[in-house]
């Protein structure tokens, strides 16, 4: 095969990965902001935001590494894509620029304090939210004219994209409850595991939705699922999907640490399965493919080499910084 | 062509981002390999005082990098956002050169950040340092990669173009493309004189107000040594990236220049009022000659003007020839400063000088205005052009509706001027305070002399 066919199914895994890491790693952030809301006090609050001080940035990294990897590899999905999102990107990003410096600034705060946990709640609910939105709009899709965006400002509102920005902000949620639950003792982790039930009850029941509603959504996604038999093949993603929920629901009621978590990032797993297998060879369905969007092989293949390179070590280090952090979190391990 | 209400607002825009981006990086790069030499310097010779400087500055550092991550984040998305056809024309170029800067630096200043800013009691000493050393190389590669892709949209090589899309040909000669060495060596000296002015300006106040004595000596006598070999060195990469813009963007050096006509043999303009409408300097001050020998290095050498292309190919020459001189005017401010400074401390008054130390204080923000003066003129200069001679900036914007760039233009403001004022108080609220001993508590086991309760004091940055 050549490879103007082959590299753009390799990039397709490499940034499908990079979103995926990046979901996984700052949505349980993210979780910790939403859940911020259920604080009981300023120093609970500083207790949930020091077990993700010293990772949050790396984690936030792997969305640089979306970004940056889509303008390499795909220009062009990357132009149309954030031109038409004009808005919920920019929510996103000064969402996540209130999150961030949050982070740094509330420990420098004395009777500020509280403003720098209401913007970092607030900050990550609004970010979660727009990125439970541009997943929506992606998925549902948006025909190009003329190979444009001509969209209109508003061409992603829609009912599907504000339920799964809704449901983004559940499952974030979820993350960092069970984050939490992992990290955390006592009182704070009573909370979160009184908050990770209902939770995952909501989460469930949001997958449940958006999954049975994306078939109706474009012909396309329903071909993939139920033409030619591929439901049988597929079939596994939505039945592993629910025997991890159930699991899941068992882990927390018997009070399990490290499981809790686990499952809730297999359980995102699937999920994100489910959404690519939906629009792949897409990158904007219907009309954008890999093979539209793609870069020339002399772009791709340069920015291969140093992924193949780099990625393992970045991976490595990042291994090594978790496992300095590991543990359970005192309340007072800042550096402040 | 987009709607030309979108592309100023665009533009307004991005310089608006851009330059409250660089501030940060400007700031960070220096301090980082600051923090790696007193990390080391405490290694070394076990002096309390470098670790406590270390952790003062460490402070400063975070507060500054989260500033400059979070709006770094803004920029990698601009692209997509407001500069679509520049997207998806020059994707192919530049995507690969963001995407190698994320992989080989961002990853590596996020990750090893955490360690250097948490991991004081998890890690050992000499594992600390060579986190330190990481975040300090991070963003030393980081500029690499982010001026290389600048500056091939200034000087172009190694592509090709087909039906309008840039193709890469060869990716050493986009990478090292004709103006990257110098901008690369220009404004990571730049970034470094920043930190330097910086961290002398803050001596020197505490020196003025009798506070911090010691490290503030200290400090203040690095900070002179360090100027003393950077700012020389600035003036000529500077003058030597000059004439780099002649020979690849005439129009720019014209403006730089404030020359309208072509002629042999060219005057130093020092001052003038550029007016475009008229194609000429009103109230001119300049030396006959001056100009053609160090653009040409030849008294009769000759110099192109504006007027030699059309109208509209002409970069906007006020801000480019103002912004020009107010970087080098600040560039040999410093270096007045600094030989002033040598000679007091040959006196042995170096300390004592009433006027010296007011100066360095006067001069701390001096690097940041150098830096956004010099970006000013690099990227004014540039237009009308995103990809110098090639790809017009009118054409590179995204095809939207003005509404929503206005608003994002409004929120930005509001986002950023929020943060600033709340970054800079905590900032100066930090320096007020000053380097103060870390407690025991704080410190590595190793490190500690007697074993004492853990406490963490947080109220260690409160004004003492
Ligand atoms: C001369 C240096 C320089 C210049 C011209 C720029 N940057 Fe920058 N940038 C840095 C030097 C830097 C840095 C030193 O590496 C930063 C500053 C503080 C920090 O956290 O890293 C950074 C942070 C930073 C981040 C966050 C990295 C992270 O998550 O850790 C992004 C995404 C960008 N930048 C992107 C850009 C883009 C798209 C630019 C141009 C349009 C740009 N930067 C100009
Ligand atoms: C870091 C310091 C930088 C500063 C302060 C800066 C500032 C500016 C300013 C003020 C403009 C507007 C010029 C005008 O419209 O008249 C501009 C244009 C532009 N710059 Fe930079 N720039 C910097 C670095 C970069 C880098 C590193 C890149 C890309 C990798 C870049 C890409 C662009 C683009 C695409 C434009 C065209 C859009 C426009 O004209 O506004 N700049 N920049
Ligand atoms: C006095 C001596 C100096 C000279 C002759 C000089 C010369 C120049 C020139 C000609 C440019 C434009 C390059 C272009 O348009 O492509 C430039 C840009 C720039 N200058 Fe300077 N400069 C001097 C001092 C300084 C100082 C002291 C600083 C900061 C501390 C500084 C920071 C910058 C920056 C950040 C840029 C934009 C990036 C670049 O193009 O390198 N310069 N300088």
């Amino acid at each position: 095969m050549e490879a103007a066919t082959i590299l753009p199914v390799v990039w397709f895994c490499i940034i499908g990965f990079g979103v995926f890491m990046y979901v996984l790693m700052d949505g349980f952030v993210l979780g910790i902001g939403i859940l911020a809301l259920f604080a009981e006090d300023e120093p609970q609050l500083d207790h949930m935001m020091t077990t993700a001080a010293p990772i949050w940035d790396g984690n936030e990294t792997w969305l640089v590494l979306g970004g940056a990897g889509l303008l390499a590899a795909f220009p062009k999905a990357y132009a149309v894509m954030l031109s038409t999102l004009y808005l919920p990107v920019l929510l996103m990003l000064v969402a996540l620029v209130l999150r961030g410096v949050s982070f740094e600034f509330r420990f420098k705060a004395t009777t500020s304090k509280h403003i720098w946990g209401v913007c970092f709640a607030f900050g990550s609910i609004a970010a979660a939210f727009a990125q439970g939105l541009m997943l929506g709009a992606i998925v549902e899709g948006m025909p190009l004219q003329g190979g444009k965006y001509l969209q209109g400002a508003f061409a992603w509102f829609s009912p599907f994209s504000m339920l799964t920005a809704v449901a983004v902000v559940f499952g974030y949620a979820l993350l960092g409850s069970t984050w939490l639950i992992m990290k955390t003792e006592g009182a704070l982790q009573n909370i979160a595991f009184m908050l990770t039930r209902p939770l995952v009850v909501v989460v469930v029941a949001f997958m449940g939705l958006v999954s049975t509603w994306l078939p109706f959504l474009s012909s396309q996604v329903m071909a993939r699922w139920f033409e030619s038999g591929n439901f049988l093949w597929l079939s596994p993603v939505p039945l592993l999907a629910l025997a991890n929920a159930v699991w899941l629901w068992r882990a927390v009621m018997r009070r399990a640490e490290y499981l809790p978590f686990i499952l809730a990032l297999t359980f995102f797993a699937l999920g994100f399965a489910g959404l690519v297998l939906g629009i792949w060879p897409n990158l904007l369905p219907p009309d954008l493919t890999i093979w539209k969007a793609a870069a020339p092989p002399e772009s791709q293949g340069f920015v291969l080499a140093g992924t193949l390179i780099m990625l393992p070590a970045v991976l490595g280090y990042t291994w090594w910084s978790y496992s300095v952090f590991r543990g359970k979190v005192a309340a007072d391990s800042g550096y402040h | 062509m987009s709607d030309p209400t979108v592309l100023l607002l665009s533009r307004i825009q991005f310089g608006f981002v851009m330059s409250f981006h660089i501030i940060f990086p400007a700031f960070t790069i220096g301090l980082a390999s600051w923090l790696a030499f007193l990390a080391g310097a405490y290694l070394k010779t076990r002096r309390a005082l470098w670790r406590d400087l270390y952790v003062f500055w460490l402070k400063i550092f975070a507060v500054s990098f989260a500033l400059g991550v979070v709006s770094g984040i803004v920029m990698s998305f601009q692209f997509g956002t407001n500069w679509a056809e520049l997207s998806t024309r020059a994707g192919n170029i530049l995507g690969p050169l963001l995407a190698y800067e994320v992989l080989t630096a961002f990853f590596l200043e996020a990750t090893f950040l955490g360690v250097m800013l948490f991991g004081w009691r998890r890690v050992s000493p000499p594992l600390h340092f060579l986190a330190t050393c990481m975040v300090a190389l991070g963003t030393l590669i980081s500029t690499f990669w982010i001026i290389s892709a600048n500056s091939w949209m200034h000087t172009p090589a190694g592509y090709r173009i087909v039906d309008g899309v840039f193709h890469p040909e060869s990716w050493w000669s986009i990478v090292f493309n004709p103006s990257f060495p110098l901008r690369l060596a220009h404004m990571t000296l730049a970034a470094f004189i920043t930190t330097c002015f910086v961290i002398g300006g803050i001596s020197a106040t505490y020196l003025l107000r009798q506070r911090h004595r010691e490290a503030a000596q200290l400090m203040l006598k690095l900070a002179v040594c360090f100027a003393a070999i950077a700012v020389p060195l600035q003036v000529v990469v500077g003058d030597l990236h000059g004439l780099k813009v002649r020979d690849h963007q005439p129009m720019k050096l014209a403006a730089i220049e404030g020359h309208w006509e072509t002629v042999r043999g060219a005057s130093l303009i020092l001052f003038a009022w550029p007016d475009q409408a008229q194609e000429k300097n009103l109230y001119e001050v300049s030396v006959p000659k001056l100009g053609s020998l160090i653009l040409t290095h030849d008294i009769d050498g000759e110099v192109a003007g504006l007027k030699s292309v059309a109208p509209e190919l002409r970069p906007p020459v006020a801000p480019v020839f103002f912004s020009f001189r107010a970087m080098v005017g600040i560039g040999i401010l410093m270096l007045s400063l600094v030989a002033w400074s040598g000679l007091q401390w040959r006196r042995g008054k170096l300390f004592e000088s009433k006027v010296t130390l007011r100066a360095w204080m006067l001069m701390t923000p001096a690097g940041f205005v150098a830096v956004l003066a010099g970006w000013y003129t690099t990227e004014i200069g540039r237009q009308p052009y995103v990809v110098y001679g090639l790809l017009r900036t009118s054409q590179a914007a995204t095809v939207i509706d003005a509404g929503s760039v206005l608003t994002s233009l409004i929120v930005f403001a509001t986002v950023y001027l929020f943060v600033f004022i709340a970054g800079t108080y905590y900032l100066l609220k930090m320096l007020r305070r000053g380097p103060q001993p870390v407690e025991q508590a704080l410190l590595h086991p190793e490190e500690r002399t007697a074993q004492r309760p853990l406490s963490v004091p947080d109220d260690l940055i409160e004004p003492g």
